[in-house]
């Protein structure tokens, strides 16, 4: 693309705004105490942080990708009636305050919650403040992100690679896993990589809902909030693990997102 | 009688009756300007889309019924295609496009292998195996949708426009190639086209829309 040219007001505005963004995320960089730092990540409760949010994340975005795709198939192509209230209601969790989404799962899955109270009865099950609840938190705040991606792609795909499938003894089932999932194979790992880093950058549902925990339940944004008031330093060195990752899903999703940038 | 229809198609606002049938071993040729509903018949036939009315068989096996709602869904259909935009899986080689059939139908991977590289000789792609469909030429291409039509030995074979995506030089080739090989198909053939030339080259009865 040709460059062109912009005026004066529109670039200090850009500027403000590019600024606004970037001088926070710089100041970590200055103020972590880099000379502490290997010892800082070699502590128990960080490791366990860190630990607990990799494996809950992973977990979670692998989840939100074996029950995403088929949602996002059926919203694409079921062509079932109230199709377009059922998407909303699978993406609201996009636009909810996490902690209402917390709220939620409490409601549903809390010991006294409607399915929850089941669950406990019936099976002495309990899974507030577990490390599940934190996998479940992350599942209900990402999925959505995923499904949407996913459901463009399959809207976009060409339905009649599907039926020539069909026409050659293919049932929807096998035309859904050897024709629909390859065709739609970039948005699923984009959608897989944005689940990903959204849970684990998960906070207000799952503290409602798993707490915090440290060694159980406790993720890294939760002992970064946690750490302000106690070690403030060390918050910061998490915050910027948190900072490297998610820079680095965007760096490895760059050519999916922003095409030829 | 290896397949007949007697009924009314449509698609959206379009509709019409029809009346024909094509016994084993003939070719026949469905000619009319566009938009007289030439593919729809093939859709129809191959289960894409389903009668208005009236009644669809092949070998006494109701294929679609609408008012005795008879419906064989186009996987259980002993029907093979060759799109008239071919619609070749971009995501397989050669032969995995031609062997993705008889893999869905169970066959095992050792024979659908094997049968799919002799469909590929016989229409001259031996050493294209293991190329993708986006590397090959419109005539290649062209084959290979033909390879995996003709690898399930259908009953029926639909044939939308075969000739119209290729340049003239593969036309050429394929005119040749097409007689040869549906004179060794056994099932009843159904050819749509536009071209008269195609008509004289393959077909044995004409259906004019």
């Amino acid at each position: 693309m040709k460059p062109q040219r912009i005026s004066l007001s529109l670039k200090i505005a850009a500027a403000v705004a590019a600024l606004f963004v970037a001088l926070p995320l710089l100041s970590i960089f200055v103020r972590v105490p880099w000379s502490d730092l290997g010892h800082m990540l070699s502590q128990k409760s960080t490791r366990d942080a860190l630990l607990i949010s990799l494996q809950t994340s992973i977990i979670a975005a692998l989840l939100s990708c074996l029950f995403g795709v088929p949602l996002a198939w059926f919203l694409a192509r079921s062509g079932a009636r109230g199709l377009s209230a059922l998407r909303i209601i699978c993406i609201t969790p996009m636009v909810l305050p996490p902690v209402v989404g917390g709220i939620a799962l409490l409601t549903s899955f809390g010991r006294r919650g409607i399915i929850g109270h089941y669950l406990y009865d019936w099976f002495d099950i309990s899974l507030p403040f577990t490390r599940t609840a934190v996998v479940m938190a992350q599942v209900f705040v990402a999925m959505p992100f995923l499904v949407l991606a996913v459901e463009a792609a399959f809207r976009q795909s060409d339905k009649g690679l599907e039926d020539a499938a069909r026409t050659m003894g293919a049932s929807p089932t096998r035309v859904f896993f050897t024709v629909a999932i390859p065709a739609a194979r970039p948005a699923i790992i984009a959608g897989l990589a944005l689940a990903w880093a959204r849970s684990l950058g998960e906070f207000g549902a799952s503290i409602t809902f798993a707490g915090s925990f440290p060694g159980r339940t406790q993720t890294l944004p939760m002992a970064v909030y946690e750490l302000i008031s106690i070690d403030y330093r060390l918050s910061l060195v998490l915050s910027l693990v948190l900072i490297f990752i998610s820079v680095g899903v965007l760096a490895a999703m760059r050519d999916r997102w922003m095409a030829g940038r | 009688m290896s397949i007949s229809l007697q009924g009314i198609i449509g698609r959206g606002d379009f509709e019409r009756a029809l009346n024909f049938s094509v016994a084993d071993g003939d070719v026949l040729a469905i000619t009319g300007p566009n938009g007289s509903g030439k593919s729809t018949i093939i859709h129809t036939i191959a289960g894409l889309i389903s009668l208005r009315s009236g009644q669809l068989q092949s070998d006494n096996i109701m294929w679609d019924a609408p008012d005795s709602e008879q419906w064989v869904a186009p996987e259980n259909r002993s029907c093979s295609v060759v799109f008239q935009d071919l619609r070749l899986f971009p995501h397989m080689n050669v032969l995995s496009n031609v062997a993705y059939g008889l893999r869905a139908h169970g066959v095992n991977k050792d024979e659908a292998t094997a049968r799919s590289s002799a469909v590929l000789s016989r229409v001259g792609l031996s050493s294209f195996e293991k190329r993708q469909p986006n590397d090959l030429s419109g005539g290649e291409r062209q084959r290979v949708a033909l390879a995996r039509a003709l690898v399930m030995e259908p009953r029926v074979l639909l044939l939308d426009e075969p000739l119209s995506s290729v340049d003239s030089a593969s036309r050429a080739v394929l005119r040749q190639l097409l007689p040869e090989v549906l004179s060794g198909f056994g099932g009843a053939t159904i050819l749509v086209t536009h071209d008269p030339a195609d008509v004289e080259a393959l077909a044995s009865a004409t259906f004019g829309l």
